[in-house]
């Protein structure tokens, strides 16, 4: 967006390598053996093979929580900040950095609880980047407490006779939101889910992947009703319209497991477009002056 | 020098706004007024006190009757109301009176005529041409009115002066100062969430950064704020976020994560009464302790506070050049008072002072350490190749050199002491502040922030009145300069003005942490919590009480 601040980079003396998964892995994952993040983590890594950026214009970061562990884990720039702020910091990077490819992490309690606010206004200001929401609907790291996803009757430590609260409807909440993209996968259907991130990385706004990624350890089996290996069904969108809104928000209403794929798709200038509008108006007002000229006129006006 | 004082209603209220004029340096909004102009009779009955014996009451006689026996006033009544509709004519009832007596005052006190109606256009230049009509014709009136006999009440003032340096003067309120100061010091990106009295500098950063090629965002919430301005420094910009009392609280937790990651950025702090919503639109320093200890863990922070309108342009310099040698926040406590006070300074050498805001992708060498022990943090913003091939992530956990997360209890003392350190090196960088007035003798006033004036103004007073004072100003106040013990022992007392309460142990903010970090048991406090600036006379009173309190010998 802003050229003006961007020194230039030096070019690259040779032409590179490719992108592979041994260049993209870093730190081996602390999460727990069997847990869903392990297949995300390695979709991604397929997204990033196909897509071929250049390694240090991918940018990988998270908030708190098992699933935010995520960008030590992954050989880019990125950044693990605090619980449910990822977000406001990510759109931060892609604001003003428009050579970048930012990719957020995180999980439900992230996402969808103590982050929600930062969801719903990132997602109407549509900016441009890939938010990943591994949802296992229970609070992992902290050893199973309820979720904002957590189904009602659903035991922990903190509902210990069953959860009373209505969760949240994800699709539901992120269509309603503004994000301009919102797909929903199961983190056992590899190919769904590589596909997903994918169409998610090169579309252009604000892009949500919802991972149904259970955890093994304190609610296992969370997610059967959607995996055919476990009895249940991966029921595929189909003959769906994704720029229409409203049938998006049936597809979302429908009982668990629900259904998988891209829910809602619309093209919406992004706040990076809008922002970089303002800023060429203002500089076609001020006629290119030099930042010491304005920052002179400035003080004129005041004499 | 103005002072406003506002009320924190929504649909307004009585105003009140103070105008002290010189052709000196004007370091106080000043205890006594000598003309008071007042609109209604409210006005008179609240304000009246505020006037010294023999000067000039000018009211509004369609509206305000003042007492015919209280003859401690040169008392002139003018019909500003119906001169007002008068003038401007038509259906406009009475608005513009505020132009009338401006221009009464232009006339009375010579004032340029030629910049207020240049200034009255541009206000009202944006909006109906009968609007900027009307205005001129309510200046004009005042203008004309007949004035001699009251004229001969007041001294001329003499033409503005040059200063010293042949630079020209420039009038800025205290927010636009700092927001200016920003600019050059190469800040192109903030957030924030509106507050006052912060907002306006947010206002202004919105309206100016896109002229420069940046942006600054208003975000959903104050936590949201932080995080892009920290999202920002992770680009490799300078970034700025603010707020006012409550909202730095808020950002107290991303502010931690800003002190772990080692992540340049500057807070501004545009203090005000509290705790909670407290009183919004008045004066107060009760934030300092938050600046400095609030946040979980050992968080060791940078706090500067500008003690005039011209500072706040140069302390925003100054809090970009640490944000960016020790990679750190850099708090910037003003307040309501400095925020919304116009004041005139000599305007700065930009051409000397303008930073650069480029972002640094050269690429980093095989060796690059995000967080190396043996020295200060350089944060490698995403585009630039790392020559290893190993990718940093900056990270809120407890990390080793290389970023990874650890628990290694060594690790954690070691990069707790890194951190610490940095500030420890910052200390002794900068310069002991100037002792002014007496070197050594009968008490020391230390301040901070805006009460400057006032205070330099209280120690020609008791000067005068035989004591020998100095006066000491900080505006580091975290870390806190090192040589200050040294200078203290130098008096007999020293006294901390500041405008806060005295808290559960009799001291107020800034005095608790030189008695703690000096073990100097002569240090003690004025303090107040009215809202309100402090008045000369009410140091001058305060700094008798505790000495006659106290004898000669120091409170242990």
């Amino acid at each position: 967006m802003s050229p003006a601040t961007l020194t230039p980079e030096p070019a690259p003396a040779a032409p590179r390598a490719p992108l592979t998964k041994k260049a993209l892995t870093a730190d081996h994952p602390t999460w727990c053996p069997g847990c869903g993040d392990f297949a995300v983590l390695a979709s991604f890594y397929r997204v990033l093979e196909r897509l071929q950026y250049p390694q240090e214009k991918i940018v990988t970061m998270a908030g708190i929580g098992c699933s935010s562990r995520f960008p030590y884990f992954v050989n880019t720039h990125g950044g693990h900040f605090i619980h449910g702020r990822s977000l406001p910091f990510s759109a931060a990077i892609s604001l003003s950095r428009d050579d970048l490819h930012v990719f957020a992490f995180g999980g439900d309690g992230d996402g969808f609880s103590i982050g929600g606010n930062h969801l719903v206004h990132t997602a109407r200001k549509n900016i441009r980047m890939t938010y990943v929401i591994m949802d296992n609907s229970v609070y992992g790291l902290t050893k199973k407490q309820t979720s904002p996803t957590s189904p009602v009757g659903f035991k922990s430590k903190t509902d210990p006779t069953g959860a009373i609260d209505q969760p949240i409807n994800p699709m539901r909440t992120l269509i309603n939101s503004g994000a301009t993209f919102v797909a929903r996968s199961h983190a056992t259907q590899v190919n769904h889910m590589t596909e997903m991130m994918e169409r998610a990385a090169r579309h252009d706004g604000f892009s949500v992947v919802e991972i149904l990624s259970e955890c093994v350890e304190f609610y296992e089996g969370a997610f059967d009703a959607g995996n055919p290996r476990k009895g249940g069904q991966f029921r595929l969108i189909e003959n769906h319209d994704t720029s229409d809104l409203v049938a998006a928000y049936r597809l979302a209403s429908e009982p668990w497991p629900g259904v998988f794929g891209v829910f809602y798709e619309a093209s919406r200038p992004t706040k990076n477009k809008l922002e970089a509008e303002l800023i060429s108006k203002a500089r076609e007002r001020t006629k290119g002056a030099s930042d010491l000229e304005l920052l002179q006129a400035s003080f004129r006006k005041a004499r | 020098m103005t002072y406003m004082t506002i009320p924190a209603t929504i649909s307004g209220g009585p105003s009140i706004f103070q105008v002290r004029m010189g052709t000196g340096d004007i370091l106080s909004a000043g205890d006594q007024a000598d003309l008071l102009v007042a609109f209604y009779q409210d006005s008179y009955e609240n304000h009246i006190g505020f006037l010294r014996p023999g000067g000039v009451l000018l009211y509004d006689a369609d509206h305000v009757k003042p007492d015919p026996e209280d003859r401690r006033f040169t008392a002139v009544g003018l019909p500003i109301t119906s001169r007002t509709v008068e003038a401007v004519g038509g259906s406009s009832k009475d608005k513009g009176k505020n132009l009338f007596v401006l221009g009464l005052l232009a006339r009375l006190f010579e004032l340029d005529v030629a910049k207020l109606t240049g200034l009255i256009r541009d206000r009202f230049g944006g909006r109906a041409e009968d609007i900027v009509r009307n205005a001129m014709l309510a200046f004009d009136a005042g203008y004309g009115y007949p004035t001699d006999g009251l004229r001969a009440c007041f001294f001329r003032l003499e033409g503005p002066q040059v200063s010293a340096g042949g630079r020209p003067q420039v009038t800025l309120d205290g927010n636009t100062a700092l927001t200016y100061g920003l600019i050059a010091a190469g800040v192109r990106y903030g957030a924030g969430y509106p507050i006052t009295p912060w907002s306006s500098i947010m206002e202004t950063l919105r309206t100016e950064l896109p002229k420069y090629g940046g942006t600054f965002v208003q975000t959903e919430d104050e936590l949201a704020a932080i995080a892009y301005a920290l999202g920002f420094a992770y680009s490799g910009h300078l970034a700025v976020t603010g707020s006012s009392g409550p909202g730095l609280s808020l950002k107290m937790e991303a502010l931690g994560w800003a002190t772990m990651a080692e992540m340049p950025v500057i807070v501004i702090n545009v203090q005000r009464g509290g705790p909670s919503t407290g009183l919004p639109t008045n004066v107060e320093q009760s934030d300092l302790l938050q600046a400095i200890y609030g946040s979980h863990g050992d968080s060791p922070r940078v706090v500067l506070a500008p003690r005039n309108v011209e500072e706040c342009f140069y302390v925003a310099l100054e809090a970009a050049r640490i944000a960016r040698k020790f990679s750190t926040p850099v708090i910037i406590l003003t307040d309501q008072g400095l925020a919304t006070r116009i004041e005139a300074f000599d305007e700065p050498n930009l051409e000397a002072l303008m930073a650069n805001p480029s972002v640094d992708l050269a690429e980093r060498g095989a060796d690059f350490k995000p967080y190396p022990l043996d020295s200060i943090t350089r944060h490698a913003p995403p585009g630039a190749r790392i020559a290893s091939g190993k990718y940093p992530t900056v990270s809120g956990l407890e990390h080793d050199e290389l970023g990874h997360p650890s628990g290694n209890p060594q690790m954690h003392q070691k990069m707790t002491e890194k951190r610490r350190e940095k500030l420890r090196t910052l200390a002794g960088e900068v310069p002991v502040p100037e002792v002014y007035g007496d070197p050594e003798g009968d008490v020391l006033l230390v301040g901070w922030g805006s009460t400057w004036g006032p205070i330099r103004e209280a120690v020609g007073r008791l000067r005068a009145d035989g004591a020998q004072v100095g006066q000491l100003h900080l505006t580091q106040i975290n870390p806190l300069p090192l040589g200050l013990g040294e200078i203290f022992r130098r008096y007999r007392h020293v006294l901390v003005i500041e405008m806060n309460d005295q808290g559960v142990y009799g001291f107020g903010q800034l005095a608790m942490l030189l008695r703690a970090s000096l073990a100097l048991a002569h240090i003690d406090s004025v303090a107040k919590t009215d809202g309100l600036t402090f008045k000369v006379s009410e140091i001058v009173d305060g700094v008798n009480r505790r000495l006659s309190l106290n004898g000669h010998g120091a409170r242990v």
